[in-house]
């Protein structure tokens, strides 16, 4: 029973840990547009065609990159 | 086929039927690109119908570059361009001490800037803008944020400069609108933020304290139980600390400020509550004699914080839905080089010349260049005393002209924001003596008293019995009285009939008005433009001697009715339209509801009605009256003739007014002459009172009449002649078209279609408020029984932690739910007429 002294102060570390991890992530901005991901997520790339179309789909994946990064 | 033995056309004949059918053709045609019809003539290029060579130039433009998946993303979702997009229009951004504040980031190699664009509304919107980098090599990407209608453009200024970008997105409809001035103030959504974070501790709290008392709850004990316990209550109590603190410090200000004023509003009672149950709980804790009540305690705060996001979401929606709507003037008239033109308000730019007609907003701060300026600035300062101005002076944005037409340049650029605002501005904050006196406020008294009863008498009563409990039995009561639910009740079941009010064309400017409506005694409507439609019916003119109008007449009658806001010029001038050599007007005059005065190239021209022109010195040859309304003409002094403008009603007007008049007190307020009243008294029935013949300032002296009676009136009208009214009724209703004119004197916008459904809107309203009423019973149900198990001395943390939470959910549910309910049994949705 005694190993509950430990790991109580653990897990509330833990907790804290993740409470942490939030406060970070609402003041980062990451709450503050949450409609246009839910649009973004339903728009597809366009299969790209043609010569402008390559070109485009080179800056496409050089601007996913970026994004990504 | 045609059979040969129909005989062909002439030349000329065919000409004829050819026009005629592409007219034809373009009146049920839609464009491709906008969805707007093709009234103007069709513009094709391959399969596809524009309205114009704006719409086709874009649909071009998305083509070549790849990017016509935008028009199966949504169709018609375009946007209207109505002059291409030139580079100088926005060469001020290529000022190096106007992009340095613009942008977001800078390093000479990339640049980040956030525009504004109103214009963005739909998915296909989405698409394309973050698709913008295929439209020049020098754009790297974008991001939109769709809720607050911004793009943030990442670019190398090295190889397209701050004003081509501008461009370019002008170029295919979505204009950015900069406001220099305040770029400095970008909010960053902090208010949003906090709250978020004030949920996030809260929730943490909640949950952990929660699995703390487990043990609690399961009576699971052993050798070590007593440090056990106080180790589970000591993290308890510090968990607990930073959410009463933080998560719950908006309460605490609020009872605050209203101890401060001595009003007892709803947030007395919470901080009284949570008071009593962090100081309980740290009590037995500390003497080792209980568990606490911590847990109710995170979970009430959490709980009402949730009730705040909730809030707080309603508002972002309605914000939204009431921008996109844009119900202030959606264009101006600028002067160009090229001549006078309708412009779109987010055009509008610093150095404009702008032309104001009588009765127009002002949209941006400005400088008078020249007419007679009469400036209204009731709609900032709440005077409503014009003010005279002269060539030179400073107009601000929100002012009305009184008058004739001005020509103004535009000295500050235009913020949308900044009208939009007025509507909930001080000016129009309706302080009645008893604005405290909402809902929540009325029930919340009567809660304190009620508790503070059973408190004192308990303690009281055990006092004598069992004086242990006494102490016990009190802060009990004072525990478990959970004004959660109240605070919850309202704001939950407004909002969620705000909104449901919003999606149906009705347009609250606050979840308040709801409250208000509910007890409306007493409706006055204005008769043009509300109960008669603006539009449709026809347009006749008789002249004196059976003599026509003239082209040059015609032409001299529309310049000067072009000048007026009122319904019944804005159709003369509909229906007169001839493209005019822009005829100056000089001395223009106009009173409201009567008529009009002035100048047209030397001629003196008098239009209105038959009592405006007597008092004008125009003598008119005896006549009958007639079907519609007359307006009378007289050139030169001499009476012409006079076209009657067919009033249609709108449709269900008639079971509208009898549906209402079963309940409510009616009357009619109107600027026109007697010649309707036979029509109206039948419409209205024999209680109404009807009145003709009434100014502006009559029409407020009605309604401050009926209120010094101790009636609470409703007004709904058009906006245009009745602000004064309509501020001072306890609920303003301007009707609005598809594209209408702004009052922010009203409490409520209603979009035409939906006043045949006024009855409904009201008796929604009604059923709401019992609603609320619902929820306080409801959770006057649960603080019964808790409030009877306190004052026995019988309250135990367990209970507890299932009484609150269960009567904040179940009250909730109630509260959203009920009002769906409602409006599906009302069938608010169902048919509203066709305008």
């Amino acid at each position: 029973m005694t190993a509950i002294y430990i790991l109580l102060p653990l897990s509330l570390l833990v907790a804290l840990g993740f409470l942490a991890a939030f406060i970070w992530a609402v003041r980062s901005g990451q709450y503050e547009d949450t409609c246009t991901p839910a649009m973004r997520m339903l728009l597809e790339e366009p299969a790209p065609s043609g010569q402008a179309g390559e070109n485009n789909s080179e800056r496409e994946e050089k601007r996913n990159e970026e994004q990504h990064q | 086929m045609v059979s040969s033995s129909i005989a062909c056309p002439t030349t000329e004949e065919s000409v004829e039927i050819g026009r005629s059918a592409a007219k034809a053709a373009a009146e049920t045609t839609r464009c491709f690109h906008c969805g707007a019809a093709c009234t103007l003539g069709v513009v094709r290029a391959g399969e596809h119908s524009f309205c114009c060579h704006g719409c086709q130039t874009v649909y071009e433009i998305l083509t070549h570059n790849g990017l016509g998946h935008f028009y199966d993303l949504g169709q018609q979702a375009g946007i209207r361009v109505d002059q291409a997009a030139r580079r100088e229009q926005y060469a001020h951004l290529d000022d190096p001490a106007v992009w340095e504040r613009l942008l977001d980031f800078s390093d000479g190699q990339t640049a980040r800037v956030t525009f504004q664009i109103p214009s963005i509304h739909c998915i296909a919107c989405v698409w394309l803008l973050e698709n913008l980098f295929k439209l020049h090599p020098g754009i790297a990407g974008s991001r939109v944020n769709f809720p607050r209608r911004e793009v943030e453009i990442t670019y190398a200024p090295e190889r397209v400069a701050l004003s081509e970008v501008a461009a370019l997105l002008a170029g295919i409809g979505y204009e950015p609108q900069f406001r220099l001035a305040d770029m400095e103030a970008r909010p960053a959504g902090s208010p949003r933020r906090k709250l978020y974070l004030q949920v996030g501790l809260a929730g943490f709290a909640f949950g952990n304290v929660m699995l703390f008392s487990f043990p609690a709850y399961l009576g699971l004990g052993g050798a070590d139980a007593g440090s056990l316990r106080l180790l589970f209550g000591g993290f308890s109590l510090a968990v607990a600390l930073p959410s009463l603190i933080y998560s719950a410090g908006d309460y605490w200000r609020a009872a605050w400020l209203a101890v401060r004023q001595r009003v007892l509003t709803i947030d007395l009672p919470i901080a009284v509550g949570l008071i009593a149950l962090y100081a309980q709980s740290a009590f037995e804790i500390i003497s080792r004699t209980g568990e606490g009540y911590l847990d109710s305690l995170t979970g009430l705060i959490f709980f009402l914080l949730c009730g705040k996001v909730f809030q707080q979401k309603t508002y972002d929606r309605l914000a939204f839905d009431r921008d996109f709507k844009s119900f202030f003037p959606l264009s101006v008239t600028r002067r160009t080089a090229g001549g006078e033109q309708s412009a779109p308000l987010a055009s509008v730019e610093v150095g404009d010349q702008l032309v104001l007609c009588n009765q127009e907003l002002i949209p941006a701060d400005a400088r008078l260049l020249s007419g007679d300026a009469l400036i209204d600035y009731s709609f900032i300062t709440g005077e409503s005393a014009p003010v005279e101005k002269r060539a030179g002076d400073y107009l601000y944005a929100g002012g009305q002209q009184l008058g004739g037409a001005i020509e103004v340049r535009v000295e500050k650029p235009v913020s949308q924001s900044y009208l939009a605002s007025l509507w909930s501005h001080e000016a129009f904050a309706k302080q009645r003596p008893d604005w405290l006196n909402t809902l929540t406020n009325q029930f919340s008294r009567r809660f304190i008293l009620i508790v503070a009863t059973v408190a004192l008498g308990s303690a009281l009563y055990w006092s004598f019995i069992q004086p242990p409990v006494a102490l016990k039995a009190f802060v009990s009561v004072l525990i478990v009285a959970c004004p959660c639910a109240l605070a919850l009740a309202a704001p939950f079941a407004l909002g969620t009939a705000q909104r449901l009010l919003a999606r149906h064309g009705v347009f609250l400017k606050n979840p308040i008005v709801i409250e208000r409506l509910a007890r409306i005694q007493n409706i006055v409507f204005d008769k043009t433009g509300t109960l008669t439609a603006a539009s449709g019916g026809d347009v006749k003119f008789t002249g004196w001697n059976g003599r026509d109008l003239t082209g040059a007449e015609q032409a001299a009658i529309r310049a000067l009715v072009k000048l007026s806001t009122h319904p019944l010029s804005v159709r003369l001038s509909a229906a007169l339209a001839e493209p005019g050599a822009g005829a100056t007007v000089a001395s223009f005059e106009e009173a409201p509801g009567q008529g009009l005065a002035g100048a047209v190239g030397g001629v003196p021209v008098v239009v209105g009605s038959a009592s405006w022109l007597g008092a004008r010195g125009v003598e008119l040859p005896a006549r009958e009256p007639g079907a519609g309304s007359q307006v009378h003409v007289a050139l030169n002094g001499q009476p012409r003739g006079y076209f009657e403008v067919e009033t249609r009603l709108r449709p269900q007007v008639r079971q509208l007014l009898g549906r209402l008049g079963t309940r409510y007190e009616l009357a009619l307020l109107s600027g026109d002459n007697e010649r309707e009243r036979e029509r109206f008294r039948e419409l209205f029935g024999g209680q109404a009172r009807l009145h003709f013949n009434h100014d502006p300032l009559r029409k407020l002296e009605l309604v401050e009449q009926m209120q010094r009676a101790g009636r609470r009136v409703m007004m709904v009208g058009d906006g245009l002649n009745d602000a004064g009214a309509l501020k001072q009724s306890d609920v303003g209703v301007a009707v609005v078209e598809e594209a209408g004119r702004f009052s922010p004197a009203s409490d409520l916008i209603l979009e035409a279609r939906m006043v045949p459904r006024l009855a409904e809107v009201l008796a929604f309203s009604r059923g709401t408020v019992r609603i609320v009423w619902g929820s306080f019973l409801l959770s006057s149900i649960y603080n019964a029984i808790g409030l009877t198990i306190a004052a026995r001395g019988l309250l135990s943390p367990l209970l507890c932690a299932i009484l609150m939470p269960l009567s904040s959910v179940t009250v909730v549910a109630f509260a959203c739910l009920a009002p769906r309910w409602l409006g599906r049994r009302l069938r608010l949705g169902a048919g509203g007429g066709e305008t």
